[in-house]
């Protein structure tokens, strides 16, 4: 069974072949490639092998696993989610204690240098990585050794890719993200919070095909899913263009449905596939539901302030700083003021009289 | 430090610093100048002082015609200039949750894309300001060193704001930050060049207005 | 008593910055619009002439002694400083280029007082011993004659001698309780007589009771040219200290722009104190008296004439309407010049320019702008209310070839009163 192909596996589980190249069109087109590109890709992936794959989890909820595991209805993603050899996961792995690590091992050692790293949470550095450990392995250690065997490492989730909420002020427990830690590697990040099914799917399904990871951004996330402004594809733009914003969650203009900005939208800063791949298998997506994006796809969105404050509104309380600012502006001010009417009063009580002797220099 | 951050710098203690310079500035700059003191006028009064100096704040708002006719492209310019500077910052949409986080309330919004005309034209409007500036006798002498300072510190933010809106030259989010942090700058400056006009036109335009209101003169 | 110094000369300037001179430097932002206003600037081209340049001095003491800034720039050695070169180099902008018109201020946008702060810094040049020979000629023969022309009391005499002789009316000396107090220019003595005799007849025809302080005839104040304070409250004391001793109602400033500025607005503030009298300038006087039917004329000139608004009177004096009132009773054909009123031009001799030699050349430069509007109207006569506009606009006429008459609003008037005889009777 280790041995099926894909394509085998897929008509095992009586998946049609019309179905299969719907599937590859599908790929192809997230993955913004030409439709020349179907062929290859159904011919690619009917013929991938079983990656060995390792899933680490570190810092996390277990939400990036329950994003791609709780699908309503089976799917081609959730198939191909099933056809990689999954070696070690600790929620979704039957085997518990030294037997879960032991596999862990023997994946390693059977797959040295082949098989694919998925980390999913970020990894404590603090108390020399102390705050974490998994079989009394650090975190820190963990993803040392199993990374040095990896072909390419997806840091799936926004813990893993930039550090995520365990990072966030006062970052307690050191967080870091993989990429600060691993750098001899590929590295493929896949943030969100969690990410979208379909992102994590394709990605394995680009490797699958091209034995390599897709195109990167700046954030070395894949530019395919990446590469999209939620506010530049979100429907309710024209709202934002006319200059028409709800003010609250159930006012009128929540009703009609108008931009979501005011209540704290990070759209425009935010770059992710929702608003075209949606959630749910295609059923809605955040801002659809009547709740501005709060840029889970981003570093430090967790620090931006606060999901309800204007992306143009400053993050601290203004009538605070401006108590602040006017304390300050009085007390220099005071002082200045002292300075000030002393250097006049000086000049002043200091004057000679003038009379008409004292205007001309040679007198 | 990615772009990220560099907002959340820029929104957070970035803005808190700037607004502290800003108010604390100006509040220095209007006690320096009201230490000054100025004594009352003895002569005996024509007129109301009050009402020609709350009248002068107002007239000065339009150019004598005398001038006008003497440089109308320049005052015409620095019009579309002032007054597009205050259409971009108080009507369009995203900033005004700014106000409405000091003042407590807000306004409607003009659409985006009017806005973004209304940059444009202050983008031009501005550079233009500084074409005349330098080829004129006159203002060629009297520039100094702040003069093209102030200049730049109010080009920025609609020059960034434009680009920013525009998705141009750099990615949102960088040009976003960019374009908070030139706000900051000038917040920074204001108080410390000829940007201090922005309130003391008041008191200035008082002082002659009250002093000729009370002598029953024009001013 | 010492000699002048560029410390005295700060110092004085320092003490002169208050919050309005703080404010409008705060304000400016370079537009350069004042220097369009000015004459000395649109006449020469020169924009060192640019009315808030003249001020740069006083910026600089400011910036350096009032602003956080400033001061720290000037303990780290980085401000320019004002010494003795840059008095030398202000000196003949801040006199000889402005005659403190004030036409500047009023087109300001920021609502800057150019004109004023002018004013104050004549205060440090004077005290650093840079004020124009001239001015300091004429304010030494004020304070130790008694006027600025050296004209002396038994002057003032025989013009009155002449007065009784030709005419039969009186211009009675110190007259206690008196409702008018009259004073008179210097230039008025010497060069303009008909002045006396027009208000010898005014004040008889409209019943009025009337004097000449023999001990303050002089109106005008040559402290106020110079920038002097002090001596210009000594020169106002005695006009004040003499009015108050005759009990007089009304003192009136006579047909000189910066007399009226100097005894109306100044003195009060010079002495500290409100005057126990009124201050009215003389057109105000017979603007009253002709809508009070105390005076009454008879016929019209039907020359082509247009009235000068000296600039003290007008912009400062707020006396704008009178001229025109008084002219459209006794001329039928009054053209109104171009900017008249308050936003008039210049004659190009106000502010101690024409008592300063040095600035002669310059002044009539100036004088072209007075002469274009003069040249597009194409008028027979000239009427003003300031004998020092009458005798810059003489000497602009003859210099540049134009031969028009210059006449004086008063005088003019007196000419068509009708004398009334049953009340001579």
């Amino acid at each position: 069974m280790n041995d099926q192909t894909l394509g085998e596996r897929l008509r095992q589980r009586g998946v049609s072949r019309r179905g299969f190249m719907k599937f590859c069109a599908a790929t192809a087109s997230m993955m913004a490639l030409p439709p020349m590109m179907i062929p290859k890709i159904a011919q690619a992936l009917e013929q991938a092998k079983r990656p060995s794959v390792i899933w680490l989890s570190f810092q996390e909820c277990t939400g990036c696993t329950e994003s791609l595991t709780r699908s309503h209805a089976p799917t081609i993603e959730g198939l191909i989610f099933d056809h990689i050899s999954l070696d070690y996961h600790h929620t979704l792995q039957a085997a518990a204690g030294d037997g879960a690590e032991h596999a862990r091992e023997e994946a390693m050692k059977a797959h040295w240098g082949e098989y694919l790293l998925v980390v999913d949470g970020s990894i404590p550095l603090g108390a020399n990585g102390d705050y974490s450990a998994i079989a009394g392995i650090s975190n820190l250690a963990m993803l040392k050794e199993v990374a040095a065997g990896a072909a390419a490492i997806v840091s799936v989730g926004t813990c893993a890719a930039f550090g995520g909420l365990p990072m966030a002020n006062p970052n307690p427990t050191g967080a870091a993200a993989v990429e600060d830690i691993i750098t001899d590697k590929p590295i493929v990040n896949v943030p969100g919070c969690p990410p979208i099914p379909t992102v994590i799917t394709g990605v394995l399904a680009h490797f699958l095909t091209f034995g390599a990871l897709p195109e990167l951004d700046h954030l070395k996330r894949p530019k395919v899913f990446f590469g999209q402004n939620i506010h530049d594809r979100c429907y309710r733009r024209p709202f934002y263009e006319r200059g028409e914003f709800a003010e609250t969650f159930d006012d009128e203009g929540a009703r009609k449905g108008w931009c979501l900005f005011k209540l704290g939208c990070k759209g425009p800063t935010t770059y992710n596939a929702c608003a075209t791949a949606r959630w749910n298998e295609g059923t809605s997506w955040p801002v659809e539901a009547g709740h501005g994006c709060i840029g889970c796809s981003e570093p430090r969105f967790w620090d931006a302030g606060g999901f309800y404050k204007p992306l143009s509104a400053p993050f601290n309380n203004i009538g605070d700083t401006i108590l602040t600012a006017g304390a300050a502006g009085l007390a220099v001010g005071a002082a200045a003021a002292v300075l000030n009417r002393r250097t006049k009063s000086d000049a002043v009580k200091n004057r000679e009289t003038i009379t008409i002797k004292d205007l001309s220099k040679e007198s | 430090m990615d772009a990220n951050e560099l907002l959340n710098w820029a929104r957070g203690p970035g803005f808190d610093i700037a607004l502290v310079i800003f108010i604390g500035g100006m509040l220095l700059r209007l006690l320096e100048v009201l230490a000054l003191g100025k004594k009352p006028d003895l002569s005996a009064p024509r007129g109301s002082g009050l009402s020609g100096g709350l009248r002068t704040i107002f007239s000065r708002f339009l150019p004598r015609k005398q001038v006008f006719d003497k440089e109308p492209l320049r005052i015409v310019n620095a019009y579309v200039m002032h007054l597009g500077f205050f259409v971009v910052l108080f009507f369009y949409g995203p900033h005004i949750p700014l106000f409405e986080s000091v003042l407590g309330f807000g306004w409607p919004a003009l659409p985006s894309g009017a806005i973004n005309a209304v940059g444009a034209v202050t983008i031009l409007s501005i550079v233009a300001a500084l074409i005349f500036r330098m080829n004129s006798k006159v203002l060629r002498f009297l520039t100094t060193t702040g003069d093209y300072v102030a200049w730049l510190v109010t080009l920025l933010p609609v020059l960034t704001g434009y680009l920013a809106y525009n998705h141009m030259l750099l990615p949102y989010t960088l040009m976003l930050a960019l374009h908070i942090l030139s706000v900051e700058l000038l917040m920074v400056v204001a108080p410390f060049t000829k940007l201090t006009h922005m309130f003391s036109f008041v008191t200035a335009r008082w002082y002659q207005g009250f002093k000729a209101g009370q002598r029953g003169v024009e001013s | 008593m010492s000699a002048p110094t560029v410390e005295k000369g700060i110092q004085a300037i320092k003490g002169q910055i208050d919050a309005t001179v703080a404010s409008y430097f705060s304000s400016c932002v370079h537009c350069g619009l004042c220097a369009e206003a000015c004459l000395f600037y649109t006449e020469t081209g020169d924009p060192r002439y640019t009315p808030i340049n003249k001020v740069e001095p006083m910026k600089r003491i400011w910036q350096s002694e009032y602003t956080l800034l400033g001061r720290a720039k000037k303990m780290l050695g980085l401000s320019k400083p004002v010494d003795e070169q840059t008095f030398t180099d202000w000196e003949t902008l801040v006199y000889d280029g402005c005659s403190l018109c004030g036409r500047c201020s009023l087109v300001c946008p920021v609502g800057n007082d150019i004109s004023d702060m002018i004013r104050k810094i004549r205060e440090g040049f004077a005290a650093a011993g840079h004020a124009p020979e001239g001015l300091i000629g004429a304010s030494t023969r004020a304070v130790e004659i008694g006027s600025p022309m050296g004209v002396k009391l038994p002057a003032v005499q025989a013009q009155i001698g002449h007065l009784k002789k030709d005419t039969g009316l009186d211009a009675p000396l110190d007259v206690q309780g008196a409702d008018y107090m009259v004073l008179l220019s210097s230039m008025e003595i010497m060069n303009f007589p008909e002045y006396m005799e027009a208000i010898a007849r005014i004040m008889k025809q409209a019943g009025k009771t009337w004097t000449i302080s023999s001990k303050a005839f002089e109106a005008t104040n040559s402290g106020i040219q110079i920038g002097v304070s002090d001596i210009a409250r000594v020169l106002v004391k005695r006009v004040v200290d003499a009015a108050e001793e005759l009990g007089v109602k009304t003192v009136i400033s006579p047909e000189c722009g910066h007399a009226f500025t100097a005894i109306r607005w100044d003195g009060p503030n010079l002495i500290g104190r409100p005057y126990k009298f009124e201050v009215k300038h003389i057109l105000e006087v017979l603007d009253e008296f002709v809508e009070q039917g105390l005076i009454r004329t008879e016929g019209k000139d039907d020359q082509k004439l247009t009235y000068h608004d000296p600039c003290q009177i007008a912009r400062k004096g707020g006396v704008v309407k009178q001229p025109r009132n008084l002219l459209n009773r006794i001329a039928s054909n009054f053209v109104e010049m171009e900017d008249g009123g308050a936003m008039n031009w210049c004659c190009s001799g106000g502010g101690g320019v024409s008592a300063n030699e040095r600035a002669d050349e310059l002044k009539m430069t100036a004088f072209k702008k007075k002469k274009s509007q003069l040249d597009a109207l194409g008028v027979d006569t000239l009427v003003t209310a300031c004998a020092n506009c009458r005798l810059t606009l003489e000497e602009g006429l003859e210099e540049y070839e134009m031969d028009l008459p210059v006449v004086g609003l008063t005088e003019m008037l007196a000419e068509y009163l009708v004398e009334d005889k049953k009340e001579q009777a």
